[in-house]
């Protein structure tokens, strides 16, 4: 992956087939680290399947026998340094169900991978959103907090889907003032 | 967000359109978005499809959608375009470039890209 938005995009594809109807999507910006932490209440993983998901060689989709999702995801972690971490409670085991997918970056590696364009991530997030599930966004930098929130814009756009292009370009210019606006704090 | 004053303008001018949507949009423009398909540029591709759609004014006949593995990873990114009645197209190795002409020659013009379908791309 050539940005790490790409991954965040990816990584999300997965709360989306575990059924989830809350992603929250969170990047928490230092000076010198960055997390990015994707929490769903989707239907959640067994300690045996969370042991193997890091395995590129282990996938649950029928059409290849590889799942490089997570281990690339983790890989550009650790290659600056990081870290990856999840934790899953499978939905048979408790009400309080889903996964918690997080990995710390170091900003001064050789290896970082750039962050990338993390709007363009959300826009293509929201257009496929499906009617059920909602998503909330969160990046803190040193100079303030960027936010989205689906379920606030479902309200206001009372039926009018979210995939509507308009709504689409919506999302991005409104990130692209709050993006300006931290930053000019900085 | 800042502004949901602008959302509430959108929903006001949307208001009257979406009936008529549901209804009539026969096509679907699918986009592979799976690791495979996000790793060799999906996402440029499936936004410029969404944006052209809007742009060339075919959104009351065509809805662009996301799906996951198609299973022909070294193809991608991959586009299918289904249109009832007729057979499915595949499109491959696409490119946003690539997405422009396909709305504007297979979705508007009704006439399939065909040196972008997989039959004949070299890879």
């Amino acid at each position: 992956m050539k940005e790490l938005s790409l991954n965040i995009l990816d990584i999300v594809q997965n709360s989306l087939a575990a059924g989830a109807s809350h992603i929250a999507v969170d990047i928490a910006e230092t000076g010198d680290t960055l997390r990015i932490t994707v929490t769903d209440d989707g239907c959640g993983m067994d300690e045996t399947t969370v042991r193997n998901v890091t395995n590129p060689f282990y996938t649950t989709r029928k059409t290849r026998s590889v799942g490089l999702g997570i281990p690339f995801f983790k890989l550009a972690a650790e290659q600056t340094g990081g870290d990856l971490t999840l934790r899953s409670t499978p939905a048979g085991e408790s009400d309080d169900h889903g996964t918690v997918i997080s990995a710390l970056f170091y900003k001064t590696s050789i290896d970082f991978t750039p962050l990338g364009d993390v709007s363009s991530t959300l826009c293509t997030l929201v257009q496929g959103l499906p009617d059920g599930t909602d998503i909330t966004f969160t990046h803190s930098l040193p100079g303030g907090t960027i936010s989205l929130d689906t379920a606030e814009m479902r309200a206001v756009l009372c039926g009018v889907p979210l995939s509507t292009p308009d709504v689409i370009v919506f999302i991005k210019d409104d990130l692209a003032a709050q993006y300006a606006e931290a930053r000019a704090l900085k | 967000m800042k502004s949901l004053e602008e959302l509430a303008k959108i929903r006001e001018r949307m208001a009257g359109k979406v009936a008529l949507r549901e209804g009539e949009n026969s096509i679907r423009i699918v986009v592979g978005m799976a690791t495979c398909g996000i790793a060799a540029g999906a996402r440029p591709v499936l936004n410029a499809l969404v944006e052209e759609v809007a742009k060339q004014g075919v959104s009351d006949k065509a809805t662009v959608s996301q799906t996951g593995c198609i299973g022909i990873c070294q193809y991608e990114p991959v586009v299918e375009v289904f249109e009832p009645g007729k057979e499915k197209t595949t499109y491959v190795k696409m490119t946003p470039e690539k997405a422009v002409r396909v709305v504007a020659e297979h979705i508007k013009g009704g006439k399939p890209v065909v040196e972008y379908t997989i039959g004949n791309t070299i890879i």
